[in-house]
């Protein structure tokens, strides 16, 4: 038996083997990482640090609260339900000179208002007149404004003088507060978020179907082809691919006016007459036609790429076997192809269920998807925290499909042309 | 995918049917960007073609819109066309400046986007990489979150730091949408690449840099510059984060032609549009002359 500190190896310095070797591996970790280090830092600062903000601002809203610690005061002192009283009041009155003071009477009153509609200039039209008013405040603030007394009003004060809030995802839910403060649904007619996310969801599981459909024999051909044929061909799928947007969704606008190109085919052809133009644009269809076209090369090229690996012999081997040419496709090249229809699949899912662009060009009034809403409550009804929080609900449903097909298809595995 | 000469009939009529029903797909691809071609010469302010144009009568087409391009937002575009004119076009056009516009900005997020871009993917390629499958995860995420997200949450990020409505900003922003790309056009590239070309630069006496700029760089070189063209194709066609957090003084070709479909479409789009396609046949043209070239250089070949 020989001594077993002599038996370990090490290199010609003298170190151990195995620490040379760990060493010089975690070496190699470090540079690795080193290298992928300033862009992971810049995305992390220009995309996720910008999205947990917006995650921050749909439950974080402070409009009201920041003006209002008066009132902060007595919501906290009182449950809720409690008769507003002559304290109430006051508090009331002295956060409304403070609003006055720093202008904020606006901003304050747009918050309640999110939640009651028309509360907006209560708020503005008695900051005005709160220097004036004298003890008792419940007499002379209901003595200038009735409207005051409503207790829905005094139920939004108390849910928006904390900054911190999950209203703006029960709006985004079509769900309220009742009178006692349990959550409830909102009145038939008034539930719009959640018909739009089904109809998001409807519409782009619609256009994954229909680019499947349409990816699926081309793809085929493609990968059939000699080389030298398919890929003339896959010029004609490469295009689109580079084609601006906006370019192909002006084309379609082109296309599908009542005054356009089809239109005047379709009369031309005596298919309908010149008083039966169909609408095409504006509505759901131009949104489908559109995106079905934009979305396609998203379909055709994971498709392509499974279908040029399956060795033609064994659809083949499976006709010499006796199979008719539908067996044979059902049974053997069908199931080969799946991976890439999955790939495609989820792929173009997950890009249209987000789409913005196209719906807001061609879509008209029901051809609008859940991200336009998104758009409406940022530019137009400027109610920032509930775009927010259908942003972020909207993001949930991505990422969850994102990890599936990081899962099913690996982020690596993802071509383009 | 020749007809065998056994074919029964119903497999020879499937075999014609399957050939249109290919043909019409193609056609649903392609029609709708060429169609948009002729129709930029309309001499009329219509979108369809008018009896003139189908009986390919001259009279029928015009480049007045094209000349709108370069008029529209001019001083004096009715003044001799002499050198002063063509100086008020340049500085005052709406187009030129929406042009100028997207190619500083298109430039510079570019440049961003496949600086660090290339260096990530060298990273991310080696197998030493620790959370290899996470860190990618986030680096992609850019192009599969929807772009309005991103838009909502820079217009809240922007709003905050002061970058908004600068130029800085949106190059920061299309940067981020570019480097999905850039990362996935060159670690496409590095995955037939021989580490050991490396290793026999190094131990030839050459050191990191040089090895990288003489071994590595010519090698991933094309795939470097199709994914640099993705990410200024990105870039050139990015609308939205524009809208959200740029103004008027940082217009570009993509805004001026939303606000052009939105409040008066006329066929000055289209004959932006045709430019556009140009362009992307040009870029398209370049991209798959470099991955034929690489396919060589690497010494794959297409089976």
């Amino acid at each position: 038996m020989t001594d077993v500190s002599a038996s370990i190896l090490t290199t010609a310095d003298g170190k151990p083997l195995k620490a040379a070797l760990a060493a010089s591996q975690a070496r190699a970790r470090r540079k690795a990482f080193m290298l992928v280090a300033p862009l992971f830092l810049f995305v992390v600062i220009t995309f996720v640090i910008p999205i947990g903000q917006m995650l921050f601002q749909s439950v974080y809203n402070d409009t009201f609260s920041a003006t209002a610690p008066a009132l902060r005061q007595w919501f906290d002192e009182n449950p809720p339900g409690t008769e507003p009283d002559e304290a109430a009041y006051a508090a009331l009155v002295s956060d409304l000179r403070l609003m006055r003071e720093e202008r904020s009477a606006g901003a304050a009153g747009t918050r309640i208002n999110y939640d009651i509609s028309g509360t907006r200039s209560m708020f503005t039209g008695m900051a005005r007149k709160a220097d004036k008013l004298e003890p008792p405040y419940k007499e002379a603030v209901l003595a200038e404004d009735k409207k005051w007394d409503n207790p829905d009003v005094w139920r939004a004060m108390r849910s928006a003088s904390s900054p911190f809030t999950i209203d703006f995802y029960l709006a985004a839910l079509d769900m309220t507060r009742d009178e006692t403060g349990s959550i409830v649904g909102v009145k038939e007619g008034q539930a719009v978020y959640k018909m739009l996310f089904g109809r998001t969801l409807f519409l782009s599981a619609l256009i994954t179907v229909m680019c499947m459909a349409l990816a699926f024999p081309i793809a085929h051909m493609l990968a059939t082809l000699p080389m030298a044929k398919s890929n003339l061909l896959m010029i004609l799928v490469l295009l689109p691919f580079w084609t601006s947007l906006l370019v192909r969704t002006t084309s379609w606008m082109v296309l599908l006016q009542s005054q356009g190109v089809v239109n005047d085919f379709l009369v031309w052809a005596g298919i309908v007459g010149d008083d039966g133009r169909i609408q095409m644009m504006y509505n759901q269809i131009g949104t489908v036609v559109a995106m079905t076209h934009i979305l396609l090369p998203f379909m055709v090229l994971p498709l392509y790429s499974v279908m040029r690996t399956i060795p033609p012999s064994y659809v083949r081997a499976a006709r010499s076997l006796g199979a008719t040419s539908w067996t044979a496709f059902r049974r053997i090249y069908l199931p080969q192809t799946l991976p890439g229809i999955g790939a495609g699949a989820l792929l173009v899912f997950i890009l249209a269920v987000g789409y913005y662009i196209t719906p807001a060009l061609v879509g008209g009034a029901d051809g609008q998807l859940i991200s336009n809403l998104i758009a409406f409550h940022m530019q137009k009804s400027l109610n920032w925290s509930l775009a927010a929080a259908l942003a972020a609900l909207l993001l949930g449903g991505i990422l969850i499909l994102y990890w599936l097909y990081d899962r099913l298809v690996g982020i690596d595995n993802m071509k383009l042309g | 995918m020749a007809l065998p000469t056994y074919a029964s009939p119903l497999e020879k009529a499937w075999y014609y049917t399957y050939h249109v029903i290919c043909a019409l797909i193609f056609l649903f691809l392609i029609a709708p960007i060429l169609i948009v071609m002729p129709l930029s010469f309309n001499a009329e302010p219509y979108f369809t073609f008018s009896d003139k144009m189908l009986a390919f009568d001259p009279e029928g087409y015009s480049m007045r819109w094209y000349d709108s391009l370069l008029t529209f937002g001019m001083i004096a575009p009715d003044a001799v066309r002499d050198g002063s004119w063509w100086a008020d076009a340049w500085h005052n056009a709406k187009w030129v400046q929406a042009a100028k516009n997207s190619v500083i900005i298109g430039f510079f997020s570019t440049l961003l986007a496949t600086i660090l871009g290339t260096l990530a993917a060298l990273g991310l390629s080696r197998p030493e990489m620790p959370f290899r499958r996470a860190i990618m995860a986030v680096l992609i995420s850019p192009m599969i979150v929807p772009i309005i997200i991103t838009a909502t949450g820079l217009f809240f990020f922007y709003s905050k730091t002061g970058l908004a409505n600068s130029y800085p900003g949106i190059i920061l922003a299309h940067a981020t949408l570019g480097i999905p790309f850039v990362i996935i056009t060159v670690t496409a590239t590095l995955i037939g690449f021989d580490h050991s070309l490396s290793r026999a630069a190094a131990s030839l006496g050459a050191n990191p840099r040089t090895t990288f700029f003489k071994v590595i760089m010519p090698l991933i070189l094309p795939g470097v510059v199709s994914g640099a063209l993705f990410a200024f194709v990105t870039s050139f066609d990015e609308v939205v984060v524009v809208l959200f957090v740029a103004d008027h003084s940082q217009q570009t070709i993509p805004r001026q032609m939303w606000n052009g479909i939105r409040e008066q479409i006329s066929p000055a789009i289209l004959a932006v549009a045709t430019i556009l396609v140009i362009i992307s046949i040009a870029l398209l043209t370049t991209v798959e002359l470099l991955r034929r070239r690489s396919e060589r250089l690497r010494g794959v070949t297409p089976h």
